[in-house]
């Protein structure tokens, strides 16, 4: 076993050596220019291209969460409400919502005559992102003098209170008669992403679609890099590792946990008005409790705190959710004789996968090599220094 | 040792806060019924009130749907108490126990048509069997999915928790379909049996308090008084020092799970008789709201639990009746948040390490 595993690694390394410096830089220009063109081996609006753009999506908000729980240390369970906010952004600043408005910045010619707020998709994205970072210092606040598990029912408990304001806010007068939300019955007709020279999105070629989430998600990726290698990344893994220690070391505890709500809580914000865009209608029956624990799953999958494992985590699950559970494996419990289907189940799917993931490999597919080393080379570093001590007796491993 | 002036003052600005959060609604309530008065339908009139009844009636009300609540918090406090864990799918237990009993009844072939003594012994057989499957079923999954996690990071059994959370959520989807059921009202909930003061005292209440009352109790003897519920105060103290001195920590806290699950299945079956309609996500929101009660009362402490419960149960039925069911939950977790920000011991708690 041990001698397979280190012919592996000698293979890499001999490998790695005759690649050229910095190969995986050359990887990762390789990989984008493989997404930028992926899109042309698919028909424009096939169901394949809709289950990759939401599963890019799921990975914009997985890199999110991945920032506040990975990073960070602090289990958000109401993340769900970063993506009602983004997509309310959208369904109040790009749709005839507020009808009694009339406000139009750099939108298409079609758009500019209706009534109601009509902001440009980029104004928007970055509206929903400036909203949702406010939104997470606030819901962040309370929690400072809390740990571990109470900050997850505070959140929680945030993620829920939001939840249940969109389903009622269509009962909450705003003025002029228009109301906060459009409850169950969503706000429907919002815009689609419109740029001066390209034209207006349509949901019969999915291509420019595709290409703006990318954008979105190379803009994330490359931020979330940079974030993890700077001095604000290092005092977040600092407190995460250990709080007193850290906030003895002069890290300012209030401004670094602040900043992870807020960064995580802006990428949730941007992503849920890409949904709310791509969806056509912005629908309080989105936003479960459940979801949040989706895209907790993609982070704890992908591995916690670690930035490819987050982008592995949101794709797969979310090709897993919207590809392979509806369409190719819906039925497979009736072959067993089973009268129901997969995707009735599929919360269950994924609590089940969180407790096989959590109990055989907890580290997750790709993990950051730090918390690999918590995870794994602690216990045996521990058994090892017990076998040091005189008088105790280690049991064999 | 003197205290700094400024954590005595958060200390009482915290008690005294969160007593005033807590009393705010019912005495706005009051004096609006008072001041405003209320409208009261007699013999197709319309009549105005102006008396304290309507609120002891949403009081009464929410104290016994308290009760249920207080039996599921105590499930939250004895586990959180001794591991520390937010057990996520206790709620999910608690809705188990409720199709559990359900079922139970169809086996014992309860209806609305079974005599006095023939409900008696079946139901006083269902709580037992549910309760049983239940506490089982809880040490299930504490042997499954948390004692492998016992020396890993606190977030990995949370996780699992919530994994089995939604498990058990989709268990009892499949078991009776997505949509709420109605359940025969075996015991006329809605019958007054006496009234104190103008407010009808319902079957329901008299029902929920006399499950819940003796429950307690029972479990208060145990923890005190036998040498297991000692086994169990010792653990939650320090693990570590238990284990030393002889005490099979890891069958402790599976006996402390059994107990929690116990509790919740008695709450179940208590619940489908008071609500007379069950389904799969009951669970969830009743667990968040025990849980709720679990914290305001001080996690860790019994008798807290019993009072966040009640005290819970008072807020939600008055915002029921009040504000609108469909504004509850957010009422609830407001409250929830409140608590955490002035006070995050509870009203009766200690100090913890997680809530400072």
């Amino acid at each position: 076993m041990s001698g397979w595993r280190a012919r592996l690694r000698q293979w890499r390394e001999a490998v790695e050596k005759r690649l050229p410096r910095r190969w995986s830089r050359a990887l990762a220009v390789l990989l984008i220019a493989i997404g930028i063109v992926l899109p042309f081996l698919f028909p424009p609006s096939s169901g394949f291209m809709n289950a990759t753009i939401i599963a890019i999506t799921y990975a914009v908000m997985a890199l999110g969460l991945n920032v506040v729980v990975g990073f960070a240390g602090l289990l958000d369970l109401g993340y769900v409400a970063f993506y009602a906010l983004g997509a309310y952004t959208l369904g109040w600043l790009g749709s005839g919502f507020f009808f009694r408005l009339h406000i139009h910045v750099l939108v298409s010619p079609v758009v500019n005559s209706l009534q109601g707020v009509h902001l440009n998709f980029i104004l928007i994205l970055i509206a929903a992102a400036t909203i949702c970072a406010g939104a997470g210092a606030l819901i962040g606040l309370p929690t400072l003098r809390l740990r571990g598990d109470y900050i997850a029912i505070v959140t929680l408990a945030f993620g829920e209170i939001i939840g249940v304001v969109a389903v009622n806010g269509q009962s909450v007068p705003v003025g002029g008669g228009m109301t906060l939300t459009a409850g169950n019955l969503g706000i429907s007709a919002v815009d689609q992403p419109y740029f001066p020279g390209i034209g207006s999105f349509s949901l019969l070629n999915l291509r420019p679609w595709y290409w703006l989430i990318l954008a979105i998600l190379l803009f994330v990726l490359f931020v979330n890099i940079r974030l993890r290698d700077s001095r604000l990344g290092r005092a977040w893994i600092a407190l995460r590792e250990d709080e007193i220690a850290a906030v003895s070391m002069g890290i300012p505890l209030v401004k670094t946990k602040l900043l992870a709500y807020s960064i995580g809580a802006a990428f949730g914000g941007m992503a849920g008005a890409f949904f709310g865009s791509y969806y056509t209608v912005v629908n309080a029956a989105q936003f479960q409790f459940g979801f949040s624990i989706f895209i907790l799953s993609m982070v704890i999958i992908g591995g916690l705190g670690s930035i490819w494992g987050a982008v592995v985590g949101g794709l797969a699950l979310g090709y897993i959710n919207n590809y392979l559970i509806p369409d190719v494996l819906n039925n497979l419990p009736s072959h067993f004789g089973l009268n129901f289907q997969l995707t009735q189940v599929e919360f269950g799917i994924f609590g089940f996968l969180l407790v096989i993931m959590m109990l055989l490999r907890p580290q997750g597919l790709i993990p950051e090599r730090r918390r690999k080393l918590e995870l794994t080379a602690q216990i045996a570093a521990e058994d090892a220094q017990l076998a040091e001590v005189p008088g105790t007796v280690a049991g064999p491993t | 040792m003197r205290t700094h002036p400024l954590v005595a003052i958060r200390h009482y600005a915290g008690r005294w806060g969160l007593i005033v959060a807590l009393a705010a609604l019912p005495v706005y309530y009051g004096i609006q019924d008072l001041v405003q008065g209320y409208q009261v339908y007699v013999a197709g009139h319309a009549v105005i009130h102006h008396d304290l009844t309507q609120l002891g009636y949403d009081v009464a009300q929410g104290l016994s749907n308290g009760a249920i609540w207080a039996l599921i918090a105590i499930g939250y406090t004895l586990v959180y108490g001794i591991i520390e864990l937010i057990n996520f799918a206790h709620g999910d237990v608690f809705m188990i126990g409720s199709f559990t009993s359900v079922s139970l009844w169809g086996v014992f072939g309860l209806g609305l048509t079974t005599g006095t003594l023939g409900l008696t012994w079946g139901l006083l057989a269902t709580l037992i069997i549910t309760m049983i499957v239940t506490g089982s079923l809880n040490v299930l999954i504490e042997r499954v999915a948390y004692r492998p996690l016992r020396n890993a990071p606190k977030l990995a059994a949370l996780i699992t928790a919530v994994g089995f959370s939604f498990i058990l959520q989709n268990v009892g989807l499949l078991w009776r379909g997505g949509s709420p059921q109605s359940v025969p009202d075996l015991i006329h909930v809605q019958q007054t049996v006496f009234t104190i003061g103008g407010v009808p005292i319902q079957r329901g209440y008299i029902l929920a308090f006399g499950v819940m009352i003796p429950l307690v109790f029972a479990l208060g003897w145990f923890i005190s008084r036998t040498r297991a519920g000692r086994a169990m105060r010792a653990t939650a103290q320090d693990p570590e020092a238990a284990r030393l001195m002889g005490i099979n920590v890891n069958a402790t806290i599976s006996l402390t799970f059994l107990l929690g699950g116990m509790l919740a299945g008695a709450a179940g079956l208590v619940y489908a008789l008071y609500e007379t309609n069950i389904w799969y996500f009951q669970g969830f929101k009743a667990g968040l709201i025990a849980f709720t009660a679990a914290v305001m009362g001080g996690i860790g402490n019994v008798r807290g639990a019993v009072l966040g419960g009640l005290i819970i149960g008072v807020i939600q039925s008055l915002s029921d009746a009040r504000l609108g069911p469909q504004w509850t939950e957010a009422v609830v977790f407001g409250y929830l948040i409140a608590i955490m920000i002035l006070r995050p011991r509870g009203l009766l708690g200690e100090e913890t390490r997680e809530a400072g």
